[in-house]
């Protein structure tokens, strides 16, 4: 039980020239909450994708339930997936199922429950994401925070061992934020599952999560329990908590001399 | 002059690249289109989408080819004094060509660019990529069974497209010209062969079917994931599709009808 | 949209296109080019045969009873040899008469029969021996023109 659900070591990943991520070595221990923050654009859904194995590493071993997940074939991938839910940044709800069939879906397609039974158990899911009533409703007439809401009920139907929520917070009001975190937390201790949790969310994640990575230039610079980085004299991790625009964090994505270019574009 | 060549040379490999490509994509799609019929609700669905959703224009556009060709069709046989071949003429224009030419040119503009639409907004959303990462194989339950919906509706489509036109020129040249019925319908069925003509027009229809829904099923799959490369993904589905009827029917006719 | 409207319209379509196909097998088209029942071969060979092309009909008394299914030459005895398929049904006198003939005058030709009066029939795979070659429009005209210009009057103007 020592041995930790997921292990990123010293993994490196580019999309083409890009180098994105430069050495990230992480672990997901089991039945805790991981957080992982950074600025955006930094990397973290890359890193979810390559827990996920939606993506292959370049250097580096991604290792999830002992299973070098670059190292396997697709059936056995499929079967590794099946054991771990992704609540996708943007929802990636079905459009062309209704809120119930979405949540279903997974049931659908992995079990040969009958009908009664994946009826209940959707409206237990939509129930816990406070949805219940939208069941009929289609992903067109949601709102956002709705949809979210919806994708998070979709992401734990089959009750995974693995569960990575991609900015789960974005978009949901102060009442269904605190509610979604506890729900998160809750989940996570119920199944006896591990959890991460890609978030901007400092506040609500230092309430929940068990474990905080920073990361920034695709490397980790800071880490700690929520203690720890709460009373840390890092000026990186204070510029987040803090919420400040200066620091080690940089706002802009990597570009020329702005006066360069302003001066360039006017000659 | 050496640009000029580059280019050619470029586009040349482009082209054989994208034919690899597609010709990967189709071994994808047969090796897993077993739930595209184990699992039939699934190619149902899309049979309502491309077959029924297309019902209309074809149904439509048939009986205007076909009042087109019985009134074009009178004017010339009736120098020759053959008006009374107007039946073979309407309907061996239309089984051997029309009818699956027209019929798979309407179906790609009408159903192909809705499944390319479809396929490609689902990738931009990441329905495709979520899907995926459930286990559950896009190709699979998203692309396998629109291909077959469209394999399986385009000779049906293209038979009820010859079936209007015989019916439009009948109207146009029997009830309304005044041709004899019964010289309609004989000299026609005498000229008309149900192995030589029918059956390779529905061989042709079928072949159409599967160059389109297979071209729409790649260009949503393979689109850029923006609102810019899905729609030029349809655009490259009609051309694509109308160009690889018109030069697949080329190459089967000269080898179907000859003599 | 229902799960089971969806299906009707499906059902629909399916039945729709299918009666489509029937009608062009049997109304539009004629099943017969293939629905000849045990059909059986018979050749005849021509001096000429004109326009004759394969699949072109073969009629007796103006029934349609087969096809032409291949024209090829002979290069020994300097004729066409024309091999058609008969219906099994029909049986036909060894003194049998092929002609190559022309519905209409612009018509398409076709290989017509006229059975002779012998009581022994043509088997399968023999070749009739009595044939009369197709009337070639051109040639009909200037015989007709010479044997005018023969009668030593000027040929019509037209
Ligand atoms: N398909 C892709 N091809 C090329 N580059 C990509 C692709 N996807 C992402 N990137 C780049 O990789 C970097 C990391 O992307 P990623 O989506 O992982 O960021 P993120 O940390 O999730 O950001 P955010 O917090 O805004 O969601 C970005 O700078 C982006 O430009
Ligand atoms: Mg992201």
């Amino acid at each position: 039980m020592s041995e930790p659900l997921v292990r990123l070591e010293n993994v490196r990943f580019a999309y083409g020239e890009r180098a994105i991520l430069r050495g990230i070595s992480l672990s997901i221990p089991r039945g805790k909450v991981v957080a992982i923050m950074g600025g955006s654009g930094c990397g973290k859904t890359t890193l979810l994708r390559l827990i996920g194995g939606q993506e292959r590493a370049v250097g580096g071993r991604v290792t999830v339930d002992g299973q070098d997940v670059a190292g396997l074939g697709r059936d056995a991938l499929y079967a590794l997936r099946r054991r771990m839910g992704m609540l996708f940044q943007f929802g990636a709800l079905f459009t062309d199922m209704s809120v119930f069939d979405n949540v279903a879906f997974p049931l659908r397609e992995h079990t040969d429950l009958p009908a009664e039974l994946i009826n209940d158990l959707v409206m237990m899911k939509l129930h816990a994401v406070g949805l219940r009533g939208a069941a009929k409703l289609m992903p067109g007439e949601l709102s956002g925070g709705m949809a979210r809401r919806v994708a998070l009920a979709r992401t734990i139907a089959l009750d995974p061992m693995l569960l990575m929520y991609d900015e789960p917070f974005t978009g949901l009001d102060p009442i269904s934020l605190g509610v979604i975190g506890q729900l998160i937390r809750r989940l996570n201790d119920a199944l006896g599952a591990s959890s991460v949790i890609v978030t901007h969310d400092i506040q609500e994640s230092l309430q929940i999560v068990d474990y905080i990575y920073f990361i920034s230039e695709g490397r980790v610079v800071a880490e700690g329990t929520p203690d720890e980085i709460r009373n840390s004299a890092d000026p990186f991790v204070s510029q987040f908590v803090h919420a400040q625009a200066d620091g080690p964090v940089p706002f802009h994505y990597p570009a020329g001399d702005y006066a360069t270019a302003l001066v360039g574009g006017a000659g | 002059m050496a640009d000029v060549f580059r280019k050619m040379g470029s586009m040349a490999i482009n082209g054989i690249w994208q034919l690899g490509f597609i010709a990967r994509f189709f071994w994808l799609i047969l090796v897993y289109s077993g739930q595209s019929f184990t699992r039939i609700h699934l190619t149902l669905r899309e049979l309502y989408f491309s077959g029924v959703m297309s019902l209309l224009i074809i149904l439509v556009s048939g009986l205007f080819v076909g009042l087109v060709l019985g009134l074009q069709g009178y004017e010339t046989l009736q120098r020759y004094g053959a008006s009374d071949s107007l039946g073979t003429l309407v309907a061996l224009s239309l089984v051997r060509e029309l009818g699956p030419v027209v019929a798979g040119l309407l179906f790609a503009s009408r159903a192909g660019s809705a499944v390319t639409a479809e396929i490609g907004l689902m990738k931009v959303t990441e329905q495709l990529k979520a899907m995926d990462m459930m286990a559950v194989s896009p190709i699979a339950r998203v692309v396998a069974p629109r291909f077959w919906g469209g394999v399986i509706s385009m000779p049906l489509l293209a038979a009820l497209f010859s079936a209007m036109g015989v019916f439009g020129g009948w109207l146009i040249g029997v009830v309304v010209i005044g041709v004899d019925d019964g010289a309609f319908w004989a000299q026609m069925q005498d000229a008309v062969d149900f192995r030589y003509d029918v059956l390779n027009g529905v061989i042709k229809s079928g072949v159409f079917g599967v160059a389109v829904a297979l071209i729409a099923v790649f260009e949503g799959y393979d689109c850029v994931p923006t609102a810019e490369g899905v729609s030029r993904a349809i655009t490259r589905t009609v051309v694509s599709s109308a160009l690889a009827i018109l030069a697949l029917d080329f190459v089967m006719t000269s080898f179907m009808f000859r003599g | 949209m229902s799960r089971t409207t969806m299906d009707l319209w499906v059902g629909v379509f399916v039945a729709m296109g299918i009666a489509a196909l029937f009608f062009l097998a049997l109304k539009v088209g004629s099943i017969s080019g293939s629905d000849i029942q045990s059909p059986y071969l018979l050749s005849a060979r021509f001096d000429n045969i004109g326009g004759l092309k394969v699949r072109a009909p073969v009629k007796v008394a103006g029934v349609l009873v087969g096809r032409v299914s291949e024209i090829r030459y002979d290069n020994e005895r300097f004729q066409a040899e024309v091999v058609f398929t008969v219906d099994g049904r029909y049986k036909f006198p060894t003194d049998t008469f092929a002609n190559i003939l022309t519905s209409g005058l612009l018509g398409e030709q076709y290989l017509g029969l006229d059975p002779g009066g012998e009581e022994k029939l043509l088997a399968p795979g023999d070749v009739i021996k009595k044939t009369q070659s197709a009337v070639v429009l051109e040639k009909l005209i200037s015989q007709f023109m010479f044997s005018k210009a023969a009668e030593g009057e000027p040929a019509p103007a037209k």
